[in-house]
């Protein structure tokens, strides 16, 4: 079917598809329409959707509610990310899965709140205390606010953990034609309920990094344990060394970065120059490449922006000898790339803040220098 | 439901882990006393704990047990408690929680969510080493007041109660009666709250001689009563006023399968503005409808200020035969200036257009600098004769039926879609009139 829709209506459409059923937020500009959208398909499929008191109290619900076993979701833009910092902390620690969007805006503080950037890269990254990885995926296109938000539920069930959905204004409001009907989906991962220990008591988590592993259903027909504390296999508080090592191993390795990678490449299979984008800005790259009926350049669109795709990046990086990385942000995410290049690549960023896209002119023109130099 | 059970306390557990004295302890026997006397079903009830000493009460229980974030187990009992109805969900918290969390427990007493908020409330931080909460009565000594309290210490219950809590009680922990209370709470359908005045016999109580005595002059000088200070069942429980809300069906957006042929312009980028109320984003939805319905793509982007219903409004629409990438304004094909605020925004990107393409002015705008055409129309008067709300629709027929981008069909189809029945018939007529003066300008 073809729509003229928005990537906020794609992503909500997405969630109900990924089976969402329960959604708590607060309004912020560019995130609201989720909100609003939410509170109307939740009560009419029979779930529950909530506005919350505060940013604070939105994710708590959602936190509590998904340790119950509902697929919880919850978006905002960066002054009410910085509100969920602890809480992300807490559903990091606790294993809760739980999908998180950030419709991204200009600015620390209030900032541009009706205009695009990609200001929240790093930021979902470092988000909270600990430094453990979180999985954040980038939608660039109305189809991508679909396909992303299946992934993203999946992603939250299968490693137990917080998933991010970077979007960002532009994509989130700006209607265009659309067919998801298209968009091939994968297979939507339900969440098992623990098999008897016996015992009457659910294990809270298994530290052996198991992908899907059944989880205490608070309510549940066995009793479960839920703690931000260092806790054992049984959600018990622990003071072990032993124990804390291996539960603090276990959080730090469990992702798969291979597994959840996701991007896009066009281009020829060894590119001389490469362009590395995310989000809005790969339409204008997209745009450029097409506008100079340029066909030697490589363009990788990164979907998965945590954990680093690095297996991916890394291939792409060693063919190359120019890349260039266009960010609306001052250079965050090529302090990754950086770090993954080989010795002698060079590297030209193209950074933007200034409320307007980058101009497929600007991609164009730098083009044209690297072809120069 | 298990027959009868004798304590809910795990039988491996000996003892808790609070300092001798600490009142923690006697409430949670109380509690448990009030678990066997309900003969609460383990399985549907959850104890959700806020942090500080008393942060380490749920695990001594074999039910569910929660254990999250400082000042925020209001909020994960209330998730769960929405997500299952039917649990009995308790939260336990100190007088710090009642503090960093206050806005929630307002916010819980407001809903009148059916969860039982119990504050062991021993008029300091036990934990982190006894400083001052939001209960320390006035004179109050501890480690951040040498000089005595001098902020009014919190009612919770009068607080609660102001919010439309369903249940409030303030007891001692000495109350022969708090575990038939804890239980009468617990069991009440709306939110329930009680203020459990205990000692923390490693800092508030020592530092204050506070012993029962102390306590009844700290309720007598602050008009802090004892007892049962709420009970009012004339408000529904959150989850059931929600379950019982009529639901109403939604529905997809439109299916905008091509219908019309073939876009047969290259790419276009249109600028509509004007000002609030002349219905300018839904028109520029329209427009881009038509597009689709004529087999192109299309683009929308709105502006406006965070003031809607005053100002200017504004949209950036682009139709191509191609997919769209990006959606700036690269060269504008038209642009359609229906107010002054509309033109005030968009002065500058009129100065950018060149010769080939079009601006429609409302005529009694001042004279833009742009090298595109000017078509001057009186939109507003041609509006008025049919349908002073649409304006903008006027502006799209009169742009339309000149440039001959759109077929007439696809513009109506895309005003039918979507188009409450009300006002389709004058929408047309706006578009039509439109339409017809665009063959005469
Ligand atoms: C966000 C945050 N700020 C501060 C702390 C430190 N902290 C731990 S317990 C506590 C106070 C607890 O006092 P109360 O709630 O009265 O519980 P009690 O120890 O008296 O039982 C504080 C401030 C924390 N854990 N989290
Ligand atoms: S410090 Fe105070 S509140 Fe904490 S266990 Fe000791 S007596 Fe109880
Ligand atoms: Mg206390």
């Amino acid at each position: 079917m073809i729509q003229f829709i928005d990537g906020n209506e794609a992503l909500v459409q997405g969630a109900l598809k990924a089976g969402c059923n329960f959604f708590a937020g607060y309004p912020i500009t560019p995130a609201t329409p989720i909100l609003l959208s939410m509170m109307s398909e939740l009560p009419a499929r029979g779930f529950t959707a909530i506005q919350g008191e505060d940013e604070i109290a939105s994710i708590g619900f959602c936190i509590g509610a998904a340790m119950t076993g509902k697929k919880a979701l919850t978006a905002t833009s960066g002054p009410g990310l910085s509100l969920y910092s602890e809480n992300i902390g807490l559903a990091i620690m606790g294993e809760v899965p739980l999908v998180i969007v950030d419709v991204q805006r200009l600015g620390p503080a209030t900032g541009s709140a009706t205009k695009d950037a990609s200001m929240d890269i790093q930021f979902v990254r470092w988000i909270t205390s600990g430094g453990y990885p979180v999985i954040a995926l980038a939608p660039s296109s109305v189809e991508d606010c679909y396909l992303l938000a299946v992934h993203a539920f999946n992603f939250a069930e299968k490693y137990r953990t917080p998933v991010f959905i970077l979007s960002s204004k532009e994509i989130a409001q700006t209607r265009m034609r659309a067919d998801l009907d298209l968009v091939a989906l994968p297979e939507i991962l339900e969440r098992t309920s623990p098999a008897s220990t016996g015992s009457g008591k659910a294990k809270a988590v298994s530290f052996a990094n198991e992908l899907m592993q059944p989880i205490g259903i608070v309510g549940g027909e066995e009793l479960s344990r839920f703690t931000g504390s260092s806790h054992d296999e049984w959600g018990n508080l622990t003071k072990s060394p032993e124990v804390i090592a291996s539960l603090n191993h276990h959080l730090n390795t469990k992702i798969d970065a291979d597994d959840v990678a996701l991007w896009a490449y066009s281009g020829p299979e060894k590119p001389k120059t490469l362009i590395i984008s995310y989000g809005i800005v790969s339409r204008s790259v997209n745009e450029a490449l097409r506008e100079i009926k340029n066909r030697e350049t490589g363009h990788l669109i990164l979907k998965t922006l945590w954990p680093v795709p690095e297996t991916v990046l890394k291939t792409y990086l060693a063919e190359a000898e120019t890349i260039l990385v266009p960010e609306m942000n001052h250079g965050q995410y090529l302090l990754e790339i950086e770090r993954l290049k080989p010795v002698g690549t060079k590297i030209i960023p193209l950074n933007q803040i200034n409320s307007e896209l980058i101009h497929p002119k600007r991609i164009a023109e730098a083009l044209l220098e690297v072809s120069h130099a | 439901m298990p027959e009868s059970i004798q304590s809910y306390l795990k039988p491996e557990v000996k003892s808790f882990p609070f300092c001798p004295g600490c009142g923690h302890t006697t409430n949670l026997h109380h509690l448990d006393k009030a678990l066997v006397q309900m003969g609460a079903d383990p399985k549907k009830t959850v104890i959700v704990t806020d942090i500080g000493c008393v942060g380490l009460s749920d695990q001594y229980f074999d039910v569910h047990a929660f254990h999250g974030l400082h000042g925020r187990s209001i909020t994960y009992a209330t998730g769960i408690k929405l997500a299952n109805p039917e649990l009995k969900v308790i939260v336990l918290m100190g007088d710090g929680g009642c503090g960093i969390g206050g806005n929630h427990l307002v916010n819980a007493a407001r809903r009148n969510v059916g969860i039982t908020v119990m504050v062991f409330n021993n008029f300091n931080f036990g934990m982190t080493g006894g400083e001052h909460s939001v209960t320390t009565p006035i004179g109050g000594l501890t480690v951040t007041t040498s000089g005595g309290n001098i902020e009014t210490p919190l009612d919770v219950i009068g607080l609660s109660q102001v919010c439309g809590a369903g249940f409030g009680a303030r007891l001692t922990t000495f109350d022969k009666e708090l575990p038939s209370i804890m239980a009468q709470a617990i069991e009440f359908p709306g939110f329930s709250v009680l203020d459990i005045w205990e000692f923390c016999t490693a800092y508030y109580s020592p530092r204050n001689d506070l012993d029962k005595q102390a306590m009844l002059a700290i309720s007598e000088a602050h008009s802090l009563p004892f007892g049962i200070l709420v009970n009012r069942t004339d408000r529904r429980e959150y989850t059931t006023n929600l379950a019982a809300q009529p639901a109403k069906q939604t529905k997809l957006p439109p299916d905008l399968s091509p219908r019309f042929g073939t876009l047969k312009s290259g790419k276009l980028e249109l600028i509509l503005a004007g000002g609030a109320g002349q219905k300018i984003k839904s028109t520029a939805g329209i427009l881009g409808q038509a597009a689709i319905l004529s087999g192109g793509y299309a683009s929308q982007k709105d502006d406006y200020p965070i003031t809607v219903k005053t100002g200017y409004s504004s949209a950036e629409v682009i139709l191509s035969p191609e997919p769209i990438d990006f959606t700036g304004m690269m060269s504008p094909s038209a642009a359609l200036i229906l107010s002054i605020e509309g033109f005030q925004k968009e002065k500058d990107k009129l100065k950018e257009m060149g010769p080939g393409s079009f601006v429609f002015l409302e005529q009694s705008l001042p004279e833009p600098v742009t090298q595109a055409q000017i078509i001057r129309v009186p939109f507003e008067a041609i509006a008025k004769k049919v349908d002073r709300n649409s304006v903008a629709l006027v502006g799209l027929g009169v742009l339309l039926s000149k440039t001959g981008w759109l077929s007439k069909e696809s513009v109506e189809a895309a005003i039918g879609i979507g188009q409450k029945a009300a006002w389709l018939e004058s929408s047309l007529a706006a578009f039509n009139a439109g339409w017809e003066t665009g063959f005469s300008v």
